[in-house]
């Protein structure tokens, strides 16, 4: 199914003001309906490495899995098979990073964070692993849809400090999950409603450090017209406030709905013969 | 690394490195930090230190805790926070404070359980016998249990913004208006038919085309598509058939 025509997908990486290299990577496939962002952690180079092979890998192997079979469609165990195709190719990206990671020196200690959402039958499936995040801005309503895996967040949860206190703590970019630091990973995978206006933001946390969620939300609502201006409005703030990480986003808006074309249909039938 | 000056009457007693992840205060020879005076509690206050962050609390003591004048039951410690006990006083230094962090300091690094199983272990006796304990239990287990919160931190230094603008109506209905541009962003025109918006960022105002197929003209120049062009005073901005002039405020 392609989804090209029911999503509006925006794409923007920069390397913020201080850093040196840009270690994020993005990736938007509008027609299988996913996209993935990484931001890639570890010593020279190689955080370019782990989050470039999570956005490579994850890029081709859900696109493969997804044209051979469609994402909504349910397993025999209940589930669909856009979980299934999240949890087996995450577990291999996991992998694949984990032993270049063991095998190789200079990237000894790479890792990344993973925020993907793949978009089928009015659905998304979103997977993260370590401190990306995915927001939704629903009508007048904002808020991020992900709950980051770091030392912050379980503070936050514990009720150590509050909310406002984390903004500022000194101990942010502490992630306690991350792709190809261990032999295994264990994703955080949610199914997620969809309608039509929806916007969904995917970025490192160099956008969500530097910009108030308010300031995005009115930005995502001036700007939602023209999603590429406002990816590199988003970025522009990031760096105006000192961009002191590499700042990336992913903007996806819902034109139309997009459900599953009913299965035993006649018409589908016929389609289905014709094809 | 952070740490404790003590003081008393301006003169300098001690410095005290936060390595552990529990500092006690009182006046008991058993504390980390013992002040023999009758104003400080046997058990006085506790320092927590989780990796680059300090919580400070009292432990009931008799005459209070106070930072920066206001008594405190539980308070995170910024940088530059002056812990009064009676006639001492406590300077929390954290040299890896914002302003003076080096770029590095901002990289994203995997927290391994084992990194605060570490901490975690140089406290006796905090029920941690288990060796497999997992971040969260190592977390739970040492730290004590929130009392109210302390009092909250300034907040972090905005960019300066530009010296306020604002724009007048020059045509149309609402012709006279005028529109001080205060916020990040403003939006002007017509949705579906015709949209700009003016950024405000630090050094000066930005205007770009958002939606439309007539693009907005300014000073006589029509904007390119996704190109923020600079405003200056008195442009004048043509949008939707409207004329509206951009201005510093004095």
């Amino acid at each position: 199914m392609d989804l090209s025509k029911a999503l509006e997908i925006a794409t923007l990486s920069d390397k913020g003001m201080v850093r040196s290299h840009n270690e994020d990577a993005v990736l938007a496939n509008a027609v299988s309906g996913f996209v993935v962002l990484a931001d890639g952690m570890g010593g020279y180079n190689a955080g370019e490495v782990a989050s470039g092979m999570a956005t490579a890998l994850l890029g081709s192997e859900l696109e493969k899995s997804f044209t051979e079979r469609e994402p909504f469609r349910v397993e025999p165990d209940g589930r669909s098979w856009a979980r299934v195709v999240l949890a087996t190719e995450i577990a291999r990206a996991n992998g694949a990073i984990h032993q270049a990671a063991q095998s190789q020196p200079q990237y000894a200690g790479m890792g990344t964070t993973l925020v993907t959402a793949v978009f089928h039958n009015n659905t998304v499936t979103v997977a993260h692993i370590g401190d990306s995040r995915l927001y939704r801005l629903r009508g007048e309503e904002f808020g991020p849809i992900t709950r980051d895996h770091s030392l912050l967040q379980e503070q936050i949860d514990s009720g150590m400090i509050t909310v406002e206190q984390a903004r500022h703590s000194q101990n942010k970019n502490l992630v306690t999950r991350a792709l190809g630091i261990d032999p295994a990973v264990e994703p955080e995978i949610h199914d997620h409603a969809v309608l039509p206006g929806d916007i969904y933001l995917l970025c490192s946390d160099g956008l969500n450090d530097m910009v108030e969620d308010e300031e995005i939300a009115m930005t995502l609502q001036a700007l939602a017209a023209n999603l590429e201006l406002c990816a590199t409005q988003l970025v522009q703030m990031a760096n105006d406030n000192g961009g002191r990480d590499n700042v990336s986003v992913i903007l996806v808006r819902v034109r139309e709905a997009f459900a599953a074309p009913s299965r035993g249909g006649w018409w589908a039938r016929l389609l289905a013969w014709f094809k | 690394m952070s740490k404790i000056i003590l003081s008393m009457d301006t003169m300098v007693l001690k410095e005290i490195p936060l390595t552990k992840e529990r500092i006690t205060i009182g006046r008991k020879p058993h504390n980390d930090i013992q002040i023999d005076n009758l104003a400080i509690s046997g058990e006085h206050a506790v320092v927590v230190t989780i990796l680059n962050d300090s919580f400070l609390e009292d432990l009931e003591s008799t005459n209070g805790t106070f930072v920066n004048g206001q008594a405190v039951k539980k308070h995170f410690l910024q940088n530059g926070d002056v812990i009064e006990l009676g006639k001492y006083r406590l300077k929390y230094v954290n040299e890896a404070a914002p302003q003076t962090a080096t770029p590095d300091f901002e990289k994203t690094m995997v927290l391994r359980p084992d990194m605060l199983r570490k901490t975690a272990d140089q406290i006796e006796n905090k029920g941690l016998g288990d060796t497999q304990v997992g971040l969260k239990t190592a977390v739970h287990a040492a730290v004590p249990p929130p009392t109210q919160a302390g009092g909250v931190p300034p907040a972090a230094p905005a960019a300066t913004p530009p010296q306020l603008a604002a724009i007048q109506i020059l045509s149309g209905a609402n012709a006279g208006k005028e529109m001080d541009l205060t916020k990040t962003l403003t939006t002007l025109g017509k949705p579906g038919v015709q949209v700009a918006v003016i950024a405000r960022r630090p050094h000066g105002y930005f205007i770009t085309h958002v939606e439309g197929a007539q693009f907005p003209v300014v000073d006589g120049i029509t904007l390119e598509a996704n190109k923020p062009h600079q405003l200056k005073d008195h442009d004048i901005v043509e949008l939707a058939g409207i004329k509206m002039e951009f201005f510093f405020k004095v």
